[in-house]
C-alpha cells in the first residue's frame, strides 16, 4: 500500500468544496408545519399506505408497507394528522404516492418504538428483523433495501463488510460529521451487520482528505479485533460500491453482478448509524443528516432533518437562497439530481441539498470531440465513453452495447474531465435506457 | 420557482480544461524549437511559419463561414497545424509552399472530414506529403544553419545513408546546428517542449517513448553502434514527429495498449523506410500510415472492462 492510500483504476480529482460545512457540527432542524413522506423511497416495490386520511400518527409509526421482499417500510417522522395521500413530486424525479402529515409539534413517540436491547443478546434473525422493520435502505443515495443485502442466497458466502466512509462526492459532509460526532453508532451498526451475516472482518474505508475522521474512527475500533479502518486515496468515485470493494480487497465485482458475488457487502455510514439507533432506541429511519451547501445558500449547514421535510423548509433554516439561485440538487454535484422545484421532500437517500448560483449552474456549450482520450483514462469501469456516446448520439444502440454501455455506473467522471464539454454521461444514459428497453422486448 | 432553476442532468461540475487551453499548451511547447529555428535559419523561419499559420487560420475561418458553421478558430488548433506544417518545411522553401500546404491541410484533410477531431490523418503531415509529392525539389533544398561553415548542406540522415559530406558532431545534431526542416533540428528543445506537455497532461508518454525506443533498438541492431543510433534518434524528424505529430489526438489511438502499438508500428516503418527506402527519412510517412491504421488498432485494443464484461 502506498502513502496515497488504497484505490482503484481511473477516477478524477474534482475540487473538494467541503470547507463550507466540514467543521459545522450537526444541528437538529426545527420541525416543519407539514411533512410529505413518499411511500417509495427505495429500489424495489412501492409501499401501500397503512394509514388513512384523518388518522392521527405518532413518531416512528409505520405508515406504509408491502409484502414484497425487495422493499422497505416507511414510518412517520412526526406526530400529527394525515391530511392527504396522493401523488407528489419526489427528489428522484417521479411523482410518487405520498402521505402528507400536518405536524402537531408534540412529537409523541409511537408505542411500536421500543429499545431492542444489547447486541450480545440479539440473534441473526433478530437483527435482520430489526433492519427490515426499521425501513433501512442504502442512505448514500441509491436506496437499496438493507435487509436484502443481508439475505444472500444459498451458496453466496460473505466474508467482508465494508463501511463506506469515502464520501467522495464534492461538497457533501454528512457522513464525515457522523463519523466525527457519533463514531460509536458507526461501530455498533457495523458490528450488528457483521453479526447478521456471520462475518468476522469489517473495514471502514475513509478517504485521506478526512484525517480527523480517520483518527476518531481508528480510536473507536481500537478494542474491536475484527474491525479496522482503511485509508483510501482521495479520488472520485472512491465511494462507488465496486471501486470501494476493489480498493479494499482487490476483488472485481463481475460485470452485471453484485458485491455479494465477490463475498462483500458494502454499507453507507448513515445506514449503519441508523441501524445503531434502531437497536438502542428502537426508532426506525425517520430522520437523517443532510448537508445543505453550495454557492446559493446563505448559511451552509449539516442538519438532522425529519424525513418528509420539504427542501424549501430546510433551506429556509439555512438563511434561504442568495439572490442568484440557479440550481437545486438532491445529493452531490457528480451524481445528484437537479430539481425543478424545491417543493420536494427530504427522503432517506438525501445526503445533501446542493444549491448553486446561476454562474455555477451553467452547462458549458459542447464542441467537437477532439479524441484526447481523457474519458478513457478516467473511466473506473474501463469503458470508452467517447465511443459509447458517439454511437448513442447516432442512435446506433447495438454498437453502444458492444462498447459495453451497460457497464457504465454513471459516475460522471468522463463528462467532468472532457475538455470539449461533451454530454458523455447523458448520451450513455440514453443508450442504457434503449438497450434495457430492447432487452425487455426480446 | 419552477421556471427559475435549471434542471440539467449530472454531473453539475466540470473541469476547467478546454480545447483552447490544450492547444495553447502545444503552442507553448513548440516555442523553444521555434525560437531556435529563427536563430539558426533567420528570417526564412519567421516568414514560413507566419504564412503557414495565417493561411491555416484563414482557411478554417473561410470554410466554416461558407458552410455556415460556427467559426472555431479560437480553439487555436489551426495555429498548431500551421506551426507544425512550417516545422516540416526546408528553410529554402518559397513563400507559396506553406500557403498551399496549409490550405490543403485545413480544407481537405481537416474540414472536409468534419473539422477538429475528425481528421483521420495528421493534417500537417498530410500537407507536407502533398507538397513533397508535388514539388519535390522545393521540399528538399537543405541549407546550413547560421554560423556553420561547410560546403555541402546535407542532413545528418542523408550523410548516414551515404551522401557526400562530413557527419556533423553529435552535439550540433542534438542542439540543432545542422541542415534540416526548420522545426525538426533542435532535438533537445523539442524534448523540453515534450516534457512540458507531459507535465501538463496534454500528451501521454506512451507513443513518443515506444516510437523513439523502437527506432533506437532497430537502428542499434542495424548500425551496431551507439553513436550511429544517436544520429538516427536525433538527426532527423523523429523527435518532432514522435512528440508532436504522432500524438495528434484525432489520428492516434485513445486506448492505452493502442498507443504502444501505434508507437512501435511507426518506429518499425520509420526504420524500414530509412534502411530500405529511397529517402533517408521516413518519419512522416510512417506516422501517416499508422494514422490510417488507428481505427483498427483501437478496435483490437479496447481496455479491459472492470469486472470483465461478457462478450
Amino acid at each position: 500500500m502506498s502513502d496515497k492510500g488504497l484505490t482503484f483504476r481511473g477516477g478524477i480529482h474534482p475540487p473538494h468544496f467541503k470547507k463550507q460545512t466540514e467543521k459545522s457540527p450537526i444541528e437538529e432542524a426545527t420541525l416543519p408545519k407539514e411533512v410529505v413522506i413518499p411511500l417509495h423511497q427505495h429500489i424495489g416495490a412501492p409501499c401501500e399506505p397503512t394509514v388513512a386520511v384523518g388518522d392521527k400518527v405518532k413518531v416512528g409509526q409505520k405508515i406504509g408497507d408491502t409484502k414484497a421482499f425487495v422493499s422497505a417500510p416507511v414510518h412517520s417522522s412526526v406526530s400529527g394528522v394525515v391530511t392527504k395521500i396522493d401523488k407528489r413530486n419526489t427528489p428522484g424525479g417521479s411523482k410518487t404516492n405520498s402521505v402528507t402529515i400536518q405536524v402537531d409539534g408534540m412529537q409523541e413517540v409511537s408505542e411500536e418504538v421500543k429499545p431492542k436491547g444489547d447486541l450480545e443478546n440479539l440473534q441473526k434473525d433478530d437483527i435482520l428483523k430489526i433492519v427490515k422493520e426499521a425501513g433501512l435502505t442504502g442512505m448514500g443515495g441509491a436506496g437499496f433495501p438493507t435487509h436484502v443485502k443481508l439475505s444472500p442466497p444459498e451458496g453466496k458466502k460473505i466474508d467482508i463488510i465494508i463501511i463506506n466512509g469515502a464520501e467522495c462526492e464534492p461538497y457533501l459532509t454528512s457522513d464525515h460529521r457522523m463519523m466525527l460526532e457519533h463514531p460509536e453508532k458507526v461501530v455498533l451498526g457495523t458490528k450488528a451487520i457483521m453479526k447478521a451475516l456471520d462475518v468476522k472482518n469489517g473495514v471502514i474505508g475513509i478517504e485521506k482528505n478526512k484525517p480527523d475522521a480517520v483518527k476518531i474512527m481508528k480510536k473507536a475500533v481500537e478494542n474491536e479485533e475484527s474491525l479496522t479502518v482503511s485509508e483510501l486515496q482521495t479520488k472520485y468515485p472512491q465511494g462507488g460500491e465496486k471501486s470501494l470493494i476493489y480498493a479494499v480487497t482487490k476483488r472485481e465485482v463481475p460485470s452485471g453482478g453484485l458485491p455479494m458475488d465477490v463475498g462483500a457487502v458494502v454499507q453507507n455510514i448513515g445506514t449503519v448509524a441508523a441501524l445503531a439507533d434502531a437497536i438502542t432506541t428502537g426508532m426506525p429511519v425517520v430522520q437523517r443528516v443532510v448537508t445543505i451547501t453550495g454557492s446559493a445558500v446563505v448559511k451552509p449547514k449539516n442538519l438532522l432533518v425529519k424525513i418528509g421535510t420539504k427542501f424549501q423548509d430546510v433551506i429556509e433554516q439555512c438563511g434561504g437562497y442568495t439572490e442568484d439561485l440557479g440550481k437545486v440538487i438532491n445529493g452531490g454535484p457528480m451524481m445528484g439530481i437537479a430539481q425543478f422545484t424545491d417543493d420536494v421532500p427530504v427522503i432517506k437517500g438525501t445526503s445533501g441539498i446542493l444549491v448553486l448560483n446561476k454562474k455555477d449552474s451553467q452547462r458549458p456549450e459542447p464542441s467537437n470531440c477532439i479524441r484526447c482520450g481523457k474519458c478513457v483514462d478516467v473511466c473506473p469501469s474501463g469503458l470508452q465513453p467517447l465511443m459509447i456516446s458517439k454511437n448513442s448520439l447516432l442512435r446506433r444502440f447495438d454498437d453502444a452495447e458492444a462498447y459495453n454501455a451497460m457497464d457504465c455506473i454513471e459516475c460522471g467522471s468522463c463528462s467532468f474531465v472532457c475538455p470539449s464539454k461533451r454530454p458523455l454521461v447523458d448520451a450513455i444514459r440514453v443508450a442504457k435506457q434503449e438497450i434495457t428497453a430492447k432487452r425487455k422486448k426480446n | 420557482m419552477e421556471n427559475k432553476v435549471l434542471a440539467t442532468s449530472s454531473p453539475h461540475i466540470r473541469s476547467n480544461e478546454n480545447t483552447t487551453k490544450i492547444m495553447l499548451d502545444v503552442i507553448i511547447a513548440l516555442l523553444p524549437a521555434l525560437i531556435a529555428s529563427i536563430y539558426y535559419f533567420g528570417f526564412d523561419s519567421i516568414k514560413l511559419t507566419s504564412i503557414a499559420v495565417i493561411a491555416a487560420v484563414a482557411t478554417e475561418a473561410i470554410i466554416q463561414k461558407l458552410l455556415k458553421k460556427e467559426v472555431t478558430i479560437k480553439d487555436l488548433s489551426a495555429v498548431v497545424t500551421g506551426i507544425l506544417l512550417a516545422f516540416n518545411l526546408p528553410p529554402s522553401a518559397p513563400w507559396w509552399i506553406p500557403l498551399i500546404g496549409s490550405i490543403f491541410a485545413i480544407a481537405v484533410v481537416k474540414q472536409v472530414f468534419g473539422g477538429i477531431g475528425n481528421n483521420f490523418i495528421n493534417p500537417a503531415l498530410a500537407g507536407r506529403a502533398m507538397l513533397v509529392a508535388s514539388w519535390p525539389t522545393k521540399m528538399l533544398g537543405w541549407e546550413n544553419p547560421a554560423g556553420v561553415d561547410a560546403v555541402s548542406a546535407a542532413t545528418p540522415l542523408q550523410i548516414v545513408k551515404g551522401a557526400e559530406g562530413n557527419l556533423q558532431p553529435l552535439t550540433d545534431v542534438i542542439f540543432g546546428r545542422v541542415p534540416g526542416c526548420i522545426g525538426e533540428t533542435s532535438a533537445i528543445l523539442l524534448i523540453i517542449g515534450g516534457a512540458y506537455l507531459l507535465y501538463r497532461g496534454v500528451i501521454s508518454w506512451k507513443i513518443p517513448v515506444s516510437y523513439i525506443g523502437t527506432v533506437a533498438v532497430i537502428s542499434f541492431i542495424y548500425e551496431g553502434s551507439l553513436l550511429m543510433t544517436a544520429y538516427h534518434v536525433f538527426g532527423g524528424g523523429l523527435i518532432l514527429g514522435a512528440i508532436f505529430m504522432a500524438t495528434d489526438y484525432a489520428s492516434s489511438p485513445v486506448t492505452s495498449k493502442g498507443k504502444y502499438i501505434f508507437g512501435i508500428g511507426a518506429g518499425i516503418l520509420t526504420m524500414l523506410i530509412r534502411i530500405f527506402g529511397a529517402t533517408p527519412e521516413g518519419v512522416s510517412y510512417s506516422i501517416l500510415l499508422m494514422n490510417a491504421a488507428t481505427p483498427i488498432i483501437e478496435k483490437y485494443t479496447a481496455p479491459k472492462v472492470f469486472g470483465g464484461a461478457k462478450k
